[in-house]
């Protein structure tokens, strides 16, 4: 590693422990100027709380940090961005109902009179290929945009380091080249780059080092152009990983069908649904790629009953069941999963036990003449447990007590043994280690090869790659006609998508260019693959 | 009914003081839930500026200290809603409700013995010339000074938001607390400062009822002008002069249904006096069918709990 002469930041020995949980045990590692660096490892192996201690927004227990040479424990964020710290959230830190403008000036120190900031930033985003109007509503702008805000926000302040968690989870492809040509140019600048991400294969093409943690430790470094995707994912896993597998079944009937012409969102900010078809055979998974924000949660609530429709414009096994409520069609066997763990899919501060009761009650027959038959309502709630691996000390834990990757195999694992006709799901991996997220994409995949209709929902084009028989991809509230996922290639997918639309400006050859990203990205199985020269 | 018995220009100026206690107490709130929190105490805290004031008034024989002293002690008692909903992290709802009751409670207590009293008058400001415009003059230029400062007040908050630094800090907490932390603004002072202030307008709202408008102390004086305040705050989906315009217009129905009353309109009283709460009922019930802009406009954590570590 550096010594500290060279080194830009210097950590040594941090280590921060939570009730019950050391989060950063004993942690060094060193990044140069210019250095794009990966941090990696599984949720919950305390990547976000040394990021947020480099930030200042956590203290250490114990432990040293020397930035360009000098000691360095910034006591709030301010302190570590007037030292020359950027940091770019992971669930974005902006403010929906305040324009660009307002929001960069929140995360500045000292932010000159609105209207001189409108034009820096106007100057830095069309200098860094990511241009930005100060003037809309950040609520109004797509994923990718708002990320811009946020860089654009850092960029300001010509941060020495830029800590970045997870840019790329809601960014189509194209987004990302952007975003890593920015990246790129910057570290050629000297700006030293601290990179999170769950995406091995754009670990490979960006970073230059690599530390990984795994239970708080550092437990290797590497780097990881002369790794494979999948020697880095056991790195932080720490065993080998199960590379899910699939019995295909021959699709049968047509069991769901829906046809929406327009569909006003229910909430501000939501997305209309516009001349949106699809349907589903028995024994097939159906994909549905696209940005976040492109109608996803619309689309899942028309389908498990939370926005009601005319009668026939949803139809199970021809019978039209638009206007029946999400109760009546989970009767029918029209499950589902939505995206949000905690609030939507599960009850935070209700028991396992009580969370599998709440959608498992009238086909697991949980409930007798309106009374709860607790036994049983545990029995199920234990069920899901085993057959989910879902690591909890048992039912009576509330929801918000469980990792995001056990939620999630409970919340998957609820509606995959209510034996489904049909299950629709959004973003069933989303923020999930990589064995929880293995594990969920197994479920589904032997769930339709059980013959049930799958209908999966995902901003992860790898994870809609490996499980999807056709691929349909929302855009702006529509969706393509559906293809077979076999005879796409990469750059179909990556058109289908959309989103270079409003990129013209930054970025006029990256369609031209976006092939070869995509196949940097999008390996299916690339973690089986050697690693490319 | 002799419907010319009423004067357009004394309508609009008596309008002007009908509209300051709600006006007062609405623009404090406002503040508050621009920051997040929903404070339902605002009857409570309006009612105990309204006993303080009168007290201290009634005691010093000034109404100054009075108005003063009115403002202290309910920004007092928000304190104690701020602290337990945000250090303690407790529902805000209930807590609020549960100063709506303890401020009555309160304030019957500290009240007793002074009904009857006569406070000092605060004298109305006639300004030279200006009060001597015909019609105009008569309607902005002849009241007491509070009217003026409530003014005042609507436009400093309108600045306060839209121009400073301070104000888009505040805003900024109560659109997304967490966004808020993760940039390194102290949450929990930036609510308890603006539960602070609304209490402190609160407590004038109230301490104008006694002092000016009534001018005497009875037990349950405010009579729902803290609800009004609050619904007024919807109403104006969170903007100061549409806040202006509401408090006006309840004003303006209040002091209509009160001159009509006198005038002699045979319609039964009691349906005269429900009329300025069912219109305002009536209002919000238009206003938010209509989603999008209004529904928007509200601040994005209004009304959740704030906890650091999330």
């Amino acid at each position: 590693m550096s010594d500290t002469t060279e080194a830009l930041l210097r950590v040594e020995g941090i280590t921060r422990a939570y009730p019950g949980v050391i989060a950063n045990d004993d942690i060094s590692f060193a990044i140069r100027p210019g250095e794009v660096h990966a941090l990696l490892g599984e949720n919950g192996a305390g990547k976000s709380t040394l990021v947020k201690i480099i930030y200042g927004l956590v203290r250490p227990d114990a432990g040293q940090m020397w930035f360009q040479g000098a000691p360095f424990h910034p006591a709030d964020p301010s302190a570590a961005r007037a030292a020359g710290v950027g940091m770019v959230f992971q669930h974005f830190s902006l403010f929906d109902a305040l324009d660009v403008a307002e929001n960069v000036a929140l995360g500045m120190e000292n932010a000159p009179p609105q209207r001189q900031l409108a034009r820096s930033i106007r100057e830095i985003s069309q200098a860094y290929g990511l241009p930005l109007d100060p003037s809309r509503l950040v609520g109004e702008l797509s994923a990718g945009e708002r990320q811009r805000v946020e860089i654009v926000r850092c960029l300001l302040q010509n941060p020495k380091l830029l800590i970045m968690d997870e840019p790329t989870s809601v960014l189509t492809p194209q987004e990302v080249e952007i975003l890593f040509r920015t990246l790129r140019k910057l570290a050629a600048e000297g700006t030293a780059i601290l990179y999170i991400s769950h995406k091995l294969e754009e670990i490979r093409a960006l970073c230059e080092a690599a530390t990984i943690l795994r239970d708080g430790r550092v437990v290797d470094t590497c780097n990881p152009r002369e790794k494979t995707a999948r020697e880095l994912a056991e790195m932080m896993v720490g065993g080998t990983l199960q590379q899910p597998a699939r019995a295909k079944a021959p699709p049968g009937e047509t069991v769901l069908e829906l046809d929406i012409r327009t569909l006003p969102p229910a909430l501000a900010f939501g997305t209309t649904l516009r001349d949106l078809s699809l349907s589903v055979r028995a024994g097939e998974i159906l994909g549905i790629g696209g940005v976040a924000g492109n109608g996803q949660d619309e689309l899942l609530a028309v389908l498990s009953g939370e926005t009601r429709l005319p009668a026939q414009a949803l139809k199970l096994s021809g019978i039209g069941i638009g206007r029946l409520g999400a109760e009546r069609r989970r009767a029918l066997g029209l499950l589902s999963a939505p995206e949000e763990r905690l609030g939507h899919a599960a009850a935070p501060d209700m028991s396992l036990t009580e969370n599998a009761l709440l959608t498992g009650a009238s086909r697991e027959r949980l409930v007798s003449s309106g009374f709860i038959r607790w036994g049983r309502a545990r029995a199920f709630a234990r069920r899901i447990i085993q057959e989910f691996d879902v690591r909890t000390p048992g039912p009576a834990t509330p929801a918000r007590a469980l990792s995001g990757g056990n939620l999630q195999k409970f919340v998957i694992g609820r509606e995959v043994l209510q034996r489904p006709d049909v299950l629709v799901v959004n973003q069933p991996t989303w923020g999930v280690d990589a064995k929880a997220a293995a594990a969920i994409r197994q479920a589904l995949m032997d769930l339709a090869a059980q013959g049930a209709a799958v209908v999966v929902i995902s901003q992860d084009l790898d994870e809609l790659m490996e499980i999807a028989d056709r691929f349909a991809a929302l855009n702006a509230g529509r969706l393509s006609p559906p293809r077979d996922m076999r005879e796409l290639s990469l750059e179909a997918i990556g058109l289908m998508l959309g989103g270079a639309h409003d990129m013209e400006v930054a970025a006029d050859d990256a369609v031209e260019r976006t092939g070869e990203v995509i196949s940097e990205l999008v390996q299916p199985g690339a973690a089986n693959e050697e690693p490319r020269p | 009914m002799d419907l010319s018995s009423i004067n357009p220009i004394v309508l609009i100026a008596s309008m002007m003081a009908a509209a300051t206690p709600i006006l007062l107490a609405a623009t404090g709130e406002l503040i508050c839930e621009k920051s997040g929190v929903l404070n339902l105490g605002v009857e409570g805290m309006m009612i105990t500026g309204a006993v303080c004031g009168f007290v201290v008034a009634a005691g010093t024989g000034n109404p100054w200290l009075g108005f003063a002293f009115a403002a202290l002690a309910a920004l007092a008692i928000s304190l104690i809603f701020g602290i337990i909903t945000q250090v303690l992290m407790a529902n805000q709802v209930a807590t609020g409700l549960g100063l709506t009751l303890f401020g009555l409670g309160l304030s019957a207590l500290i009240g007793q013995g002074y009904q009857g009293v006569r406070p000092p008058r605060v004298p109305r400001i006639e300004i030279p010339y200006l009060s001597d415009i015909p019609v105009l003059g008569r309607i902005l230029f002849s009241h007491d000074p509070m009217v003026h400062i409530s003014l005042l007040l609507v436009v400093a908050v309108w600045v306060f938001l839209k121009f400073t630094r301070a104000g888009l800090i505040l805003r900024a907490v109560g659109e997304n607390h967490h966004a808020a932390h993760a940039l390194g603004y102290r949450v929990v002072r930036v609510r308890l400062m603006a539960i602070a202030f609304g209490g402190a307008m609160a407590g004038l709202g109230g301490a104008y009822l006694s002092l000016v408008r009534v001018p005497q102390w009875t037990e349950g004086m405010t009579a729902g002008a803290g609800w009004i305040a609050l619904a007024l705050v919807v109403f104006a989906a969170w903007r100061p002069w549409r806040l202006l315009l509401g408090a006006y217009l309840f004003g303006g129905i209040v002091v209509l249904q009160l001159n009509l009353q006198a005038a002699g309109v045979r319609i039964p009283v009691e349906y005269l006096a429900m009329s300025p709460y069912l219109i305002t009922i009536l209002v919000l019930v238009i206003i938010s069918s209509s989603r999008g802009r209004n529904a928007l406009n509200a601040p994005g954590s209004l009304n959740r709990t704030y906890h650091a570590s999330q």
